[in-house]
């Protein structure tokens, strides 16, 4: 997790006139022959800009991400479990902490992008907006929100900026487990008592909506981002995404005898694409912007964490403080 | 026999099981990522430790790891009341973290040369393992116990307060002369001696100081099975979907 469902807000590309076109045109040929762009290495205002912005929001998502996984880390039921959820939580922490610092080598500190998410100014995946009111909720974060943003992280990992690729380069293989064991623990769920299996339907019955948000609005209603696709910035459109989502997982969930609560969804052998009830973006909208059942939830809990940890930063900035070598 | 070592494997199983909880209570909350992700490594190796002393009891006839581990009453538990304390702020957590795996790694150091074989080869794995948790406690201990005004107040207070309950780590067993006689466990008075000077050592190079150990008034009960109010409602929150169908496969 938890990458996915950037929000590229439409873009201005005035800044671009005042960019040094002989410095552009080669930078935009770089990437045309699939070169990396490094940290030193000259690059628009805009590209940095986006960039910042896209890898901050993914660093805020995994740790976001975190909470309403994290909170079955205690109810885990057995030891497989409770040992398996804690690693991968732990390693959606860890993502934060090497994107942090991929977007770091842009110019952005730590502080300022944490400052950033707990002010709201910077965004994180909607989808963690909603609640994880049981363990099946859980299982379905780990198996299919991952799942998603399998499909988008494994294509921003060809996009342009090198520090950023080599990161989900590392998440992807993570990720890869973390989609093993929420399958492990739906096919559980599935095969279980019909206590269990009714605990994952409605799971499903109610992160269907926002895993339909997860990739972002669809292509006719979303911003135009050409310059971000010839950048190798984004990747892929919303639409190609979640199509390919649905490709994957939709046979994967009724093959475990589930429905999925959309009496329009089927694919279109034709065209090969999907077809699904439109997702309620005008909900999607309003949730991203602050009105969701958890956003306030969720930023009071990262703000209170921060302020209890501040003595502990402040400690390690102390003057005094000299490395120490370890005693054992 | 096998009671005196099932009494000794089911104290320190669940010491682990209890302070790993705690510890994974820090995923997401840390005060920085980097010790959430410390702190959770801990807890995966406690709480991983643990799983392995109750398969030790498993094979001298209690019931599985995770029927002990989930469905049985706080009375029932025999760690000590340190290992159950909610985590508070990060210097108590920090505090507590020194404390009790210094005293855990010297436990595991002993229990190299238990007589009881399964335990003496489990003992060497484990001892490897907290190495790391001592390497992380010494270090944050020695940080922040000489750093700012405030991170030194707060390890202090902390300090003093989880010491009483620290002391309850070595409560003895009925069964402690047995446990020394036979070689399986050098005994509870020699690990507190060597913690003791373990703990001055680290101390001396902080800011913080020890009150003298004879004033400590030690908290006991935690090893029979008498704890604080805050056990059962971290065994009922642990335990909360398991026993939805204690019979179902999750």
């Amino acid at each position: 997790m938890y990458g996915g469902g950037n929000t590229f807000e439409g873009i201005k590309t005035d800044s671009l006139a005042q960019e040094d076109p002989i410095k552009l045109s080669e930078f935009e040929a770089r990437i045309a022959r699939g070169e990396k762009i490094e940290p030193k290495d000259w690059m628009p205002q805009l590209y940095r800009k986006q960039l910042i912005r896209m890898i901050e929001q993914h660093a805020h998502s995994e740790i976001i991400g975190a909470l309403p996984e994290g909170t079955w880390i205690t109810r885990a039921p057995g030891f497989k479990r409770k040992l398996a959820l804690m690693a991968k939580v732990q390693d959606e922490v860890g993502h934060a902490q090497l994107l942090y610092s991929a977007a770091e080598t842009l110019g952005k500190t730590r502080e300022q992008m944490i400052q950033d998410l707990i002010s709201g100014k910077s965004k994180y995946s909607n989808i963690f907006n909603y609640p994880a009111f049981t363990w099946a909720d859980a299982c379905f974060i780990s198996w299919l929100v991952d799942a998603g943003a399998i499909v988008n992280q494994l294509a921003n990992a060809k996009g342009s900026y090198g520090p950023y690729c080599r990161a989900l380069d590392r998440i992807c293989a993570e990720e890869s487990f973390h989609l093993k064991y929420g399958h492990h623990c739906v096919i559980y769920l599935a095969s279980g008592t019909q206590k269990q299996r009714s605990m994952f339907q409605e799971a499903l019955n109610r992160w269907w909506p926002p895993m339909m948000h997860f990739f972002g609005p669809a292509d006719k209603i979303s911003a135009h981002t050409e310059v971000l696709m010839n950048w190798k910035v984004k990747m892929s459109s919303n639409d190609d995404m979640r199509n390919q989502f649905l490709d994957m997982y939709v046979p994967k969930i009724w093959e475990l005898g589930f429905t999925i609560p959309d009496p329009n969804l089927k694919k279109n052998n034709a065209t090969g694409k999907w077809e699904y009830s439109e997702p309620d973006w005008e909900e999607f909208r309003r949730v991203i912007n602050g009105d969701g059942p958890c956003n306030k939830e969720r930023l009071e809990v990262r703000r209170i964490a921060e302020e209890r940890g501040q003595w502990v930063r402040n400690a390690l900035r102390s003057r005094k403080n000299l490395y120490v070598a370890p005693l054992a | 026999m096998n009671e005196v070592i099932k009494e000794l494997l089911y104290k320190i199983a669940d010491d682990q099981l209890i302070l790993g909880h705690r510890n994974s209570e820090w995923t997401g909350f840390g005060p920085l990522l980097e010790e959430d992700i410390a702190f959770s490594s801990m807890a995966q190796d406690k709480v991983g430790q643990s799983l392995a002393l109750y398969q030790i009891l498993n094979e001298l006839g209690e019931q599985p790891p995770d029927t002990v581990a989930f469905m049985r009453h706080a009375e029932r538990f025999h760690n000590c009341i340190l290992t159950e304390l909610p985590n508070g702020e990060y210097d108590f957590s920090l505090v507590r973290h020194f404390l009790f795996d210094t005293a855990e790694f010297i436990r595991f150091d002993m229990l190299r040369d238990s007589s009881f074989q399964p335990l003496a080869e489990l003992a060497h794995k484990i001892h490897g393992e907290l190495r790391y948790h001592i390497l992380h406690a010494n270090t944050w201990i020695k940080q922040l116990g000489s750093a700012t005004k405030e991170s030194i107040s707060r390890l202090q207070v902390s300090l003093d307060d989880a010491l009483p309950y620290a002391m309850g780590i070595f409560e003895e067993s009925p069964y402690e002369q047995e446990l020394i006689a036979e070689g399986i466990f050098g005994g509870e008075q020699m690990l507190k001696e060597r913690w003791m000077t373990t703990i001055e050592a680290t101390i001396h190079h902080t800011n913080l100081h020890l009150p003298a150990w004879n004033s400590i008034v030690p908290v006991l009960g935690g090893r029979m099975g008498k704890h604080s109010v805050h056990l059962q409602p971290l065994l009922d929150e642990m335990s909360e979907v398991f026993r939805i169908d204690p019979t179902a496969e999750w």
